[in-house]
């Protein structure tokens, strides 16, 4: 049983208290627990765009897979796909115990209601941005992901385990990719360090704006929703990629990018913050196609839905009639 | 926690790399498998069946692979990828047999991006493009339940790399055929326009039919599957006469050489390189 049970729930006067408690000793709150309105609104608007960032971040990939160079390569990204649309599955599930609905959250994404991670409106021109999407960006979302294995809330704590060990199997796939594609031809190399270039500055920015820019965070890590700020990410992201580029053998497009001894870390230049802001209002490269592409399949799909109800009533109704005969 | 480690240990070696997704680790496939060709088993005809059964997987997989965020509802998307990446599995295996007892040597990757259109052996029926989910469903049930009737049969086969690989696909290709058959007799009960669609798919897909009779003799079971399926539906039963091969001849439609366009694309304008 959970904390629900009747002999433990606190009386309504103290259930602010009861819930403050639980955080601050760590404890997981669970679907069926008191919980304030603004606590609920937050985790239901972030797991959301989580749920819609996996979705939308199948199609950037996802059209390298009918075009993968080996067969190896082609599985490996169908089976990323997919588990990418797993993902999706898992969180909107996360985001229906708090009591939101799968199909008015897709309406939401579908009339941009509701955001999802920027760095998918960007274009995937070459089969190099397959290995620097599982690297950086697959890395990025760890680096943010791992600590919400940690959250308040237990069922996203616990879609974001299964998550992060998933996603760290794509994005050694990714390197690996990156490796092979080194160790190859010419052409290969050129492609691999013009993904790189490219993809660099928007995974910096998958952090979110810095932490003075931030209205949501403070909140959000005090009921431990978040547990760290998106600089402190941002700079431990930054912190373990460049072992990694210069083990590639590749160069990460940052003038300013040094190891400053002192800090203890590595100093790195602006990400162009007007950048993301035209890129999250709407304005980036692939934003319309995305939310096209997701519309489309959503509205052709229609009548599959429509069938599969009425099937459902039918087999229900002949059940019915089965049974009173 | 540990997993902290995650993208601070990448850059280490992986000494595990071959477990990190179903199908995709290893480079010979068949490694550790006796690949002698047992006596009494005709080399060419072994290579020929392989490459046909492999090109039909490849075809149907590059098709599902179309589907990716396309399909109806997220539960679709995940399986139909799910059967796309059986049959690519199944297609990777078949076409390592046939490289290593066809006397070339070839690997599975030279079969699949290195001939054109006219050496692939594929029945037309995969090569079909588009359609509706009617449509894919109505193909889905119809080649799966032609392939599993087949392999049924494979499972017994005296070369025991093939029935090795027959025995795997069975136990895919039943999965596919039910996850097909419930769709199918959902949506012909399911509204007007489901079944009207389905019915459609049905006409779509019957010319096809014929090439399916007499490329293998797995017909009585497909016959008998649709026949189930299509009165479960409350869908008439498409018909069909048999046709002389067409696929397997290669002799394809003018559908099979885009699709390999863009399957082959990228591998053949980069062909020194290594992925």
């Amino acid at each position: 049983m959970t904390t629900t049970d009747a002999a433990e729930a606190p009386p309504p006067e103290r259930l602010q208290e009861h819930f403050d408690a639980t955080i601050a000793r760590d404890q997981r709150i669970e679907p069926r627990d008191w919980m304030p309105d603004g606590y609920r609104k937050t985790l239901v608007r972030q797991i959301a765009q989580h749920a819609h960032s996996e979705i939308i971040g199948m199609q950037p990939e996802g059209e390298w897979i009918t075009r993968a160079p080996s067969l190896r390569r082609k599985a490996i990204l169908f089976a990323k796909v997919q588990d990418e649309a797993g993902h999706g599955l898992y969180l909107y599930s996360a985001a229906e115990t708090l009591g939101a609905d799968r199909a008015d959250l897709t309406e939401r994404l579908i009339d941009g209601r509701q955001k999802y991670s920027s760095i998918f409106n960007y274009p995937t021109p070459s089969f190099a941005d397959v290995g620097v999407i599982g690297w950086f960006v697959d890395g990025a979302a760890i680096c943010n992901q791992v600590p919400l294995c940690r959250s308040s809330y237990g069922p996203y704590a616990r879609a974001m385990v299964r998550i992060c060990k998933e996603e760290s199997f794509h994005q050694r796939q990714g390197y690996e990719l990156l490796m092979t594609m080194m160790r190859g031809s010419a052409a290969q190399r050129e492609m691999v360090q013009d993904a790189v270039d490219r993809w660099w500055w928007p995974s910096l920015m998958m952090f979110g704006p810095p932490d003075d820019a931030s209205p949501n965070s403070a909140r959000s890590m005090a009921w431990k929703i978040k547990r760290h700020s998106n600089d402190e990410l941002r700079q431990r992201f930054v912190d373990m990629t460049v072992p990694q580029a210069a083990k590639l053998g590749v160069t990460l497009p940052d003038p300013e990018l040094r190891w400053n001894e002192e800090r203890g870390h590595h100093d790195f230049g602006t990400p162009d913050w007007d950048e993301l802001m035209r890129v999250i209002k709407g304005d980036g490269p692939c934003n319309a196609q995305r939310i096209q592409r997701r519309r489309a399949a959503h509205e052709a799909g229609a009548w599959v839905r429509e069938a599969a109800t009425a099937h459902a009533a039918k087999q229900a109704a002949r059940g019915k009639k089965g049974a009173a005969a | 926690m540990s997993d902290d480690h995650v993208y601070l240990t990448l850059a280490e070696g992986h000494e595990d790399d071959t477990r990190w997704a179903y199908g995709t680790g290893f480079e010979d496939p068949l490694h550790g498998v006796d690949t002698t060709v047992p006596d009494g088993v005709d080399a060419g005809e072994l290579a020929a069946e392989c490459v046909a059964l492999a090109d039909d997987a490849l075809v149907s997989a590059q098709r599902l692979a179309e589907w990716v965020t396309r399909a109806p509802e997220l539960e679709e998307e995940v399986a139909l990828a799910n059967i796309g990446l059986d049959l690519l599995g199944q297609a990777r295996l078949l076409y390592s047999r046939a490289g290593q007892v066809d006397g070339t040597g070839r690997d599975e990757d030279a079969y699949a991006y290195f001939r054109d259109a006219g050496d692939f052996r594929n029945v037309t029926l995969a090569e079909l493009p588009g359609g509706d989910f009617a449509f894919a469903i109505v193909r889905l049930l119809v080649l799966s339940s032609w392939r599993l009737a087949h392999f049924r049969r494979l499972v017994t086969h005296p070369d025991p790399v093939l029935a090795a690989v027959a025995a795997k696909g069975v136990k895919e290709l039943t999965y596919h055929r039910q996850y097909a058959a419930e769709w199918a007799v959902r949506l012909g009960d399911g509204t007007d326009e489901s079944h009207r669609r389905m019915r459609a798919a049905l006409e779509r897909v019957a010319p096809y039919l014929g090439e399916l009779h007499t490329a293998h003799d797995a017909r009585d079971e497909l016959a008998d599957v649709l026949r189930q399926v299509t009165e479960a539906a409350g869908l008439p039963l498409p018909v069909y006469r048999p046709l002389p091969d067409s696929g397997r001849a290669g002799e394809h439609t003018e559908h099979l050489a885009p699709l390999l366009t863009e399957l082959q694309g990228v591998a053949r304008a980069h062909p020194e390189a290594t992925w």
